[in-house]
């Protein structure tokens, strides 16, 4: 096989929730140490395409391949099994839970035997920070500190670095920065380019351009549940993503109007639309 | 990796002993609770044998009853579920021990495992119903605690034709585990050294209990599969963990809890009624709260549950001890559920903020 062979791609899938059409058509395709950003408004599919590669939600029609062969993923634990893992924007993690006991949750190391079997604390803080610090958090030092003492850009950090460890091939990462401010989405994404840069084929969903221009490859905008443009990095400008994002509405069209209006009320903006 | 590299770099624990590390366990607040009510009401019940081993016995003997419940309901708690059906398996677990034995005559150890196992039955049921129909389980158990509570009366009626049931003699050995009265004493009458008095079988029962389910929580696997339940189950489901599955033995544990108490109670007092005990559903909570399990799950500790039962145990039992006003008593309780719950906060924030940079 060659490198060059998509790890993850999806061929025609529709997705339907009953007489409402969610996705139309979608055809993707995501390769190892390559970051696919995936923009769009809010409302856009976004969030069923993840849960569609997750296992959450089954396709209405149409495949999905890995490594070229049609899989399907019924349960969320399926598709974990293949390597897919999917960070939620606010890391999935226990906030009142230690570092160690949260990067192994559901599959805790032990030591001893039988009903005797227990959690072996030590070996899982051990694990879990250093698997962290390769990842350039070195300010994580202590397994035993608790994930609600973490910044969000730190819990973002643990529970990519607790998928890379588990085997993740396939990194679906959802408005990890959505929430972080300036410094920790910086931070998020340069983990985000650290698993790029360990083979990992990641997928980043976000609605902030500057963001996915920061670390993308490859780049779709999906509009109303169709892939309205996919491109290569340097095709196209931040301007031409962010108007295609707002579905077609330009931005300079969007100021012209408002300025058009200020001119003509003694400089009061419009009142809000909605 | 040799012991000495681990111990300098990464997760291991800090060697000695510093005040700081315990306070930042959060088990602190309900501990501290504890020994600041030991003091305040050894100091005003002093007088009265408050601190005598007899006086100790007292409110010893009733947190260990609320104590065996509020261990598998605190449990439930941190995976983020309530059973409150718990006040219809005290009754039930003694009335199905005493028509077992003196009805239908069965050896009684089988008709303590008869009853456990009906309590397991009905845990089960709810167990299933809280994870099959999503209903929250505070309105399932609440139902099931009325349908438990009406069997009781309903059932006993049909078969034995009264709600009161004798249980005069269970046998000298289940006697002694169950429901008798210990003493442990040095020497004779007057050079005497007593280490407990008139300590109920529950006490002990709640002890290795305590000890058995520390173990689950906090050294098996299983404690974190139950404290990720309640702090995400979407993710603690997408981890692997059968979340179904741990609910229901949860919900089983609560129940056969609960109708173990009702048996010690039976065996001790040699009677069963069927009259639900509805005050033992808000003692068990109270005593789970004041340790420190969050209400909306994800955490807690056994440490912390039992310090908070010995808690609630002095101060529901000190009063009598005290020159203060008895009728004061309820509005005690509600005052530490208030100060304990705020205290909790405060350290459990201590323990989340506290980071390893600071050292």
């Amino acid at each position: 096989m060659s490198a060059n062979a998509p790890i993850l791609a999806l061929r025609g899938v529709n997705k339907s929730f009953g007489p409402i059409d969610v996705l139309h058509d979608i055809n993707l395709e995501v390769r190892a140490g390559e970051v696919l950003c995936l923009l769009g408004d809010n409302g856009a599919g976004k969030s069923t395409l993840i849960r569609i590669l997750s296992g959450v939600h089954q396709p209405t029609s149409g495949t999905i391949e890995m490594d070229g062969q049609s899989v399907g993923f019924p349960t969320p634990r399926a598709a974990a099994d293949k390597g897919i893992a999917t960070v939620h924007q606010f890391g999935g993690t226990f906030p009142l839970m230690s570092i160690g006991r949260s990067f192994f949750v559901g599959v805790e190391p032990t030591k001893g035997w039988g009903p005797f079997k227990t959690y072996d604390r030590k070996k899982a803080n051990e694990i879990a920070v250093k698997a962290v610090q390769d990842f350039g958090i070195t300010r994580i030092d202590d397994g035993d500190r608790l994930v609600g003492g973490l910044s969000g850009g730190e819990r973002q950090s643990l529970a990519i670095a607790r998928a890379v460890h588990f085997g993740a091939r396939v990194l679906i990462l959802d408005e990890p920065t959505a929430a972080l401010g300036v410094k920790q989405a910086a931070h998020v994404l340069r983990i985000v380019n650290e698993a790029k840069r360990r083979g990992l084929a990641v997928i980043f969903i976000t609605h902030q351009v500057m963001h996915a221009m920061a670390v993308g490859d490859h780049f779709a905008v999906l509009i109303r549940g169709a892939v309205a443009a996919d491109f290569k990095k340097g095709e196209k400008t931040r301007e031409q993503i962010t108007d295609l994002m707002a579905g077609g509405e330009t931005m300079a069209d969007l100021e012209a109007t408002i300025e058009g209006y200020m001119a003509s009320h003694d400089g009061h903006p419009p009142p809000p639309s909605h | 990796m040799t012991d000495t590299t681990t111990t300098a770099s990464v997760g291991a624990p800090k060697a000695g002993f510093s005040l700081q590390s315990i306070f930042r366990r959060p088990e602190a607040g309900a501990a501290a609770g504890f020994v600041i009510i030991l003091i305040f009401f050894g100091y005003f019940g002093a007088q009265n044998n408050f601190l005598t081993a007899l006086g100790t016995s007292t409110w010893l003997n009733f947190a260990s009853k609320v104590g065996i419940i509020a261990i598998p309901v605190g449990f439930l708690m941190i995976a983020g579920e309530m059973d409150i059906s718990v006040g219809a398996l005290i009754p039930a677990g003694g009335i199905v021990l005493a028509m077992a034995t003196e009805l239908y005559g069965f050896n009684i150890w089988v008709s303590v495992l008869l009853s456990l196992a009906i309590a397991g039955a009905i845990g089960w049921v709810n167990g299933m119903l809280v994870t099959r129909t999503k209903v929250p389980s505070l309105i399932v158990t609440l139902a099931t605690l009325f349908v438990v509570a009406g069997l009781n009366i309903f059932v006993s009626k049909k078969l034995a034709g009264t709600t009161q049931h004798s249980l005069p003699d269970a046998g000298p050995v289940s006697e002694f585990l169950f429901g008798d009265y210990h003493t442990l004493q040095f020497g004779s009458d007057d050079a005497s050294f007593v280490i407990f008095q008139s300590l109920q079988s529950s006490f002990f029962i709640w002890i290795v209990f305590a000890a058995i389910c520390f173990f689950i929580l906090h050294m098996s696997p299983w404690g974190n599969w139950i404290a990720a339940m309640g702090g995400d189950q979407q993710s603690a489901r997408n981890a692997g963990i059968p979340t179904n599955r741990l609910k229901i033995a949860l919900f089983m544990l609560s129940a056969m809890a609960a109708a173990l108490v009702g048996m010690t109670e039976a065996v001790l007092a040699n009677t069963a009624s069927t009259t639900t005990q509805f005050g033992m559903i808000f003692n068990s909570i109270i005593c789970v709260v004041v340790g420190g399990v969050l209400l909306t799950g994800g955490f807690g500790t056994v440490t912390g549950i039992v310090f908070g039962t010995l808690t609630f145990g002095i101060v529901f039992q000190g009063i009598n001890f005290t020159t203060f006003d008895k009728d004061l008593n309820l509005l005690f309780i509600g005052a530490l559920l208030l100060i304990a719950v705020l205290m909790n906060e405060t350290f459990r924030k201590m323990a989340t903020n506290w980071s390893s940079s600071k050292k």
